[in-house]
């Protein structure tokens, strides 16, 4: 069974603010699932599934009890930043099973203003804190800034590269008002900014904000009732790569596996992507996801962004036009709502006109969680207008 | 516990699956687990066999060399790492197999090189356990 065209996103909503210290984080999922509703046209009663992450206290169980929801199926599928794009994924294919109708996805996070909504260890620590914890590991930059080293051995790659894609993402946040850092930057400012760990520099990281968003995934049925623009489902492609019992390599992402899996489902290859919203919590993880969804040979990532290729409208791989999490928005640090999002608002023309994709039939978003060096989801939505 | 290097040496948290192992690094020696059943060497350290599904797991006495697969410098430190910066995180490829996340201790961390040999030194956390960091082989323990 393929979910392709048995489901659509019919409602999506980001939210505005980048720093929310006056609400609390329950609040902040209950404006984004009420945003996504009116964009869809529905309302809180006709939601029969719910999604979210582990960052709100018993996950969907209190969510649904604060949200006020009848659910019929409920997920709460943890693989970091990542996890929203799976949710998508199992919220299609248990609509094309029959199993609910109208599902709700929600992502809220603070980590800008205040540490709620922590996401905690429960219980015993799994063993690898021990043997991970105890080297001065300064959250994930360190972990990406291992991953760009060995490219950099292995293929040449170079932080010249790397920062012309800040570049691209900071052109594209120029045009949205609620981008974090709304300005352009050089690949010279990128390269002065000041080295955080080698070789990655603070201007290769992405911003930390608060905020979330949501999305709203209908079976055929209902969104064929619906006022808005039709986004369809096409294909899903998810999993975890780790260290693989101590033979980790930091050359390529879980996308590897991914990728091929949502593009088979959706019948396309990479070049039939008119738009892609890349997970980039750092520019190097822009760079290898490329090389693993087959934009470019493995190790021709650094080749492949030069030239604007990236820069929307015109480039050759128009990608994350709303900023993206290396300038626009990193909600509770975790970066794939907000990748479907601009991917749907591409889909139904409602992009910024700056960065309006031209006849945009099919895009693709990826998302990436946990960590590149160690243990990392992967996942990848195909998704299409509706004559795709 | 600071090191010589100046690095702090933070304890781990033995489980039941990892006492021995932190036990032999406070006698200076790294054990590796090895698959009684596929002779897998496993890593990180766990009674159990990811690449066939064994529960019998013998410990081997792992030489102590390797090279660097990989590091990065950090430039500034959190938590017991707040002084210590600028510091490498790497992962060292054993000779046995596995790439092992670690340090490399060196007076000028900017100047390690991806493929060079590394040689495994421990710094002791006074808690019964000792970290298990690296240098460059044929060096001293700086």
């Amino acid at each position: 069974m393929s979910i392709r065209g048995k489901a659509y996103i019919v409602g999506a909503f980001e939210h505005p603010r980048r720093e929310i210290p006056d609400r609390s984080l329950t609040q902040i999922h209950a404006d984004v699932a009420l945003g996504a509703l009116a964009d869809a046209g529905l309302s809180l009663g006709d939601v029969d599934a719910y999604f979210c992450d582990s960052g709100a206290g018993f996950g969907p169980l209190s969510m649904a009890e604060y949200l006020g929801l009848r659910c019929s199926i409920v997920d709460s599928t943890e693989t970091g930043g990542s996890s929203y794009l799976a949710h998508v994924g199992h919220a299609a294919a248990a609509i094309a099973a029959g199993k609910c109708q109208v599902a709700l996805v929600t992502l809220a996070g603070k980590p800008r203003s205040s540490f709620e909504g922590f996401r905690g260890f429960q219980g015993e620590a799994t063993p690898e804190s021990s043997f991970e914890g105890m080297w001065g590991i300064n959250g994930a930059v360190t972990n990406y800034a291992l991953a760009a080293t060995r490219h950099m051995h292995e293929f040449g790659t170079t932080s010249e590269q790397l920062a012309t894609i800040k570049v691209a993402a900071s052109l594209h946040a120029e045009h949205n008002p609620n981008a974090f850092l709304p300005h352009a930057v050089t690949v010279e400012e990128v390269l002065e900014s000041p080295m955080v760990s080698d070789p990655l520099h603070r201007m290769d990281c992405c911003v930390v904000t608060d905020g979330g968003g949501a999305v709203i995934v209908a079976s055929p049925s209902v969104a064929r009732d619906l006022a808005r623009p039709m986004v369809k489902v096409l294909g899903h492609g998810e999993t975890v790569k780790h260290t693989n019992n101590g033979r980790v390599d930091l050359t390529y992402t879980g996308a590897v596996w991914s990728g091929p899996r949502a593009f088979d489902e959706a019948g396309l290859g990479p070049a039939d992507v008119d738009y892609a919203s890349i997970y980039d919590s750092f520019t190097i993880t822009v760079l290898e996801t490329l090389e693993d969804l087959g934009f470019c040979d493995k190790g021709k990532g650094g080749e492949f962004v030069m030239d604007g290729a990236l820069v929307a409208p015109h480039g050759r791989l128009p990608f994350n036009t709303d900023g993206g999490g290396l300038c626009n928005n990193h909600p509770g640090n975790r970066g794939g709502m907000t990748k479907i999002i601009e991917a749907v608002r591409q889909l139904r023309g409602e992009a910024h006109p700056a960065v309006q994709v031209p006849n945009c039939r099919i895009a693709l978003a990826h998302g990436t969680g946990g960590s590149i060096a160690t243990r990392m989801g992967s996942v990848t939505l195909l998704l299409g207008q509706e004559d795709a | 516990m600071r090191s010589e290097a100046g690095l702090p040496v933070p304890a781990p948290s033995p489980t039941a699956e990892t006492a021995e192992f932190w036990a032999a690094t406070a006698r200076g020696t790294l054990l590796l687990p090895r698959c009684d059943e596929c002779s897998t060497v496993i890593w990180y350290p766990r009674v159990f066999c990811p690449a066939c599904g064994s529960q019998t797991v013998s410990w081997i006495e792992a030489s102590g060399r390797g090279i660097i697969y990989s590091f990065t410098v950090a430039r500034r430190g959190m938590g017991p790492y707040k002084d210590a910066a600028p510091y490498a995180v790497a992962y060292v490829e054993l000779e046995e197999g596995p790439r092992i996340m670690t340090n490399v201790v060196d007076d000028d961390p900017g100047s390690l090189e991806v493929g060079m040999p590394v040689q495994v030194v421990f710094h002791d956390t006074g808690e019964g356990s000792a970290l298990y960091r690296f240098r460059r082989a044929g060096g001293g323990d700086r």
